[in-house]
């Protein structure tokens, strides 16, 4: 394997990794599948390309962030004030998302930035004269994900943070250390889509284009980046979980190119994704389940019943 | 401190399944009264204790603790000013967390975004001295890894860390093996008096019920049958205690967990 490929899927591995950052905070900390992933990843991704390309890169930033904000502070209110399941409200925000992000985009489904200024290019100058040189695209990527990493772990320490955490753990003792956890809940959601729509932001702006479908898929992505960072770091403390996070985002995309290599079929990449998360899952379940199932097996062979 | 006045309570209005779990319910509590509560399967006792905690608000009547009118206040408004224990020792800490993450949620301290520091720690690592249990050692643990009387006793000292005006315990040494039900009814009993506070506790140990603290309730049907303190209290027998609730109630206790020896 060549190394330009090694090198693409770190970059694309940092870049994701935020998003798996993200369900870090929804999914394991406050135990909410927030499936509005895609729909806020795209968001981000188009929010960030238009104020771009209105030029403002650096601003482009902060805006996509904001906008993260907004579509995980309405996904909040419609499952802690709207008595909406949770699985279900990430839906319907992501479903309403789509039209959002074409009307973000003026009504097309595709914007291209080869001639804009965006974060990239800004640094791209910067570095231009130094042995950095050209790897504008690694550089920026991992100064986000370590400033993230580091602004998370101290967040999720933070006597919110642990509220948050707590919430996901067991909200009956949040509510008797006189916190609301639908005010905790609402917090962790804001935060999480803000991670995930500069996730978005920031990809966009690598690739130089965005369209519709950015994000499309990506929960699942970053739900198996996850759970394979989770198997790989363990369960240590919340820095080696949150770096086990990008560890794993970049397993992930190892494992995706590699196998791209060797049937040439990209468009496979969502069922690999697919199958990583189902096994993930599936495969320490099954484990714990193994020794009843085989003495199931053995039962029913003595017996002859079935 | 706890004023509970013509409360009534209604589950499923409406619907078949309708259930008038009280009508006209209404309780005073001085400052400082140690309440043990007990009652025949389906008495309220538990339904009396969420109603006071928030879970739910009442159909009619209010509630005022000291002094406040908390009827309509959020369940975690009033966690501010009431602890609380129940029977599963689960419920009060977060399983996940470690035991000094859980005492910070519990000390509620400092700023949103303030860390726990040296100081607190210095301060946790007291009080779980005091348990006896060897927690103050174990305090960077998650608190899933601690047996259930351990977990009650952590929950009881995260629930007066900040010393509550009322303190309700639903039956919660009632899951702990006898020997450790004895330490942590044992810590209850100092940890209520030195900090002198108003304390309701739901037992089904008859004796239990009249060795500790100044006043007995009976419950029956949503009704406080029997209410003792004193003088009378002093002289009762868990015998006379049965005779009395016959009266009161105009039938047998019944309540399956009940234990009339001790």
């Amino acid at each position: 394997m060549s190394l330009s490929l090694i090198q693409t899927a770190l970059e694309l591995g940092l870049i994701c990794s935020l998003t798996t950052l993200a369900l870090f905070l929804s999914y394991s900390m406050l135990n909410v599948c927030d499936l509005s992933t895609d729909g806020c990843f795209t968001l981000g991704a188009v929010v960030g390309a238009v104020v771009a390309i209105s030029g403002h890169p650096l601003l482009s930033i902060p805006a996509a962030m904001l906008a993260g904000v907004c579509s995980g502070y309405i996904t909040a209110f419609l499952q802690t004030r709207m008595g909406i399941n949770s699985l279900l409200a990430g839906i319907i925000v992501n479903t309403g998302l789509y039209s959002v992000n074409i009307a973000v985009m003026g009504g097309s489904s595709l914007l291209n930035m080869n001639k804009t200024d965006t974060v990239f290019t800004m640094v791209r100058e910067a570095l231009s004269n130094t042995p950095l040189a050209g790897q504008n695209k690694l550089t920026v990527s991992l100064i986000a994900v370590t400033l993230l990493v580091i602004l998370l772990t101290l967040f999720l320490n933070t006597r919110l943070g642990m509220a948050i955490r707590a919430t996901g753990d067991n909200p009956d003792m949040v509510r008797s250390s006189s916190i609301n956890p639908v005010f905790t809940t609402t917090v962790g959601l804001c935060v999480a889509n803000s991670i995930t729509a500069l996730s978005g932001c920031l990809l966009a702006q690598s690739q130089k284009s965005v369209n519709i479908d950015l994000g499309s898929g990506m929960v699942t992505i970053a739900l198996a980046s996850l759970l394979i960072g989770r198997t790989l770091m363990g369960k240590g403390s919340i820095l080696t979980q949150a770096i086990g996070m990008v560890v794993g985002s970049f397993a992930f995309r190892m494992v995706y190119t590699v196998a791209l290599r060797l049937i040439n079929k990209p468009f496979l990449l969502k069922l690999i994704s697919s199958l990583i998360v189902v096994l993930a899952i599936s495969v320490p379940y099954l484990k714990e389940q193994w020794p009843t199932i085989r003495r199931r097996l053995a039962w029913r062979k003595e017996k002859k019943v079935c | 401190m706890l004023n509970i006045s013509h409360v009534s309570v209604t589950f499923n209005l409406g619907t078949v399944n309708e259930k008038k779990v009280f009508s006209d319910l209404s309780l005073h509590l001085d400052p400082g009264d140690f309440v043990t509560i007990i009652g025949s399967n389906g008495a309220g006792k538990s339904t009396l204790f969420n109603a006071i905690a928030g879970d739910f608000y009442t159909d009619a009547g209010s509630i005022e603790l000291n002094g406040q009118d908390v009827t309509f206040a959020p369940s975690y408004r009033r966690a501010r000013h009431i602890g609380r224990l129940f029977q599963d020792p689960m419920r009060g800490s977060a399983p996940h967390m470690t035991i000094e993450e859980n005492l910070a949620m519990a000390a509620g301290s400092g700023g949103w975004f303030s860390h726990l520091n040296r100081v607190d720690r210095e301060i946790f690592r007291e009080k779980l001295a005091l348990l006896d249990m060897g927690l103050e050692d174990r305090m960077r643990q998650p608190v899933g890894l601690l047996s259930g009387g351990q977990r009650q006793a952590l929950t009881l000292l995260m629930s007066t860390m900040n010393p509550p005006w009322l303190l309700l315990l639903d039956e919660h040494t009632a899951a702990l093996d006898p020997a450790t039900a004895e330490k942590v009814l044992e810590i209850t009993r100092k940890v209520v008096e030195e900090g002198k506070i108003t304390t309701m506790m739901v037992t089904h140990n008859m004796r239990q019920a009249l060795d500790l603290g100044n006043r007995t309730l009976m419950m029956d049907g949503g009704r406080i049958v029997l209410d003792i303190k004193g003088e009378e209290r002093s002289r009762m027998t868990v015998d006379d205690l049965l005779a009395q609730f016959k009266m009161g109630a105009g039938k047998n206790l019944d309540n399956d967990r009940m234990l009339l020896s001790d």
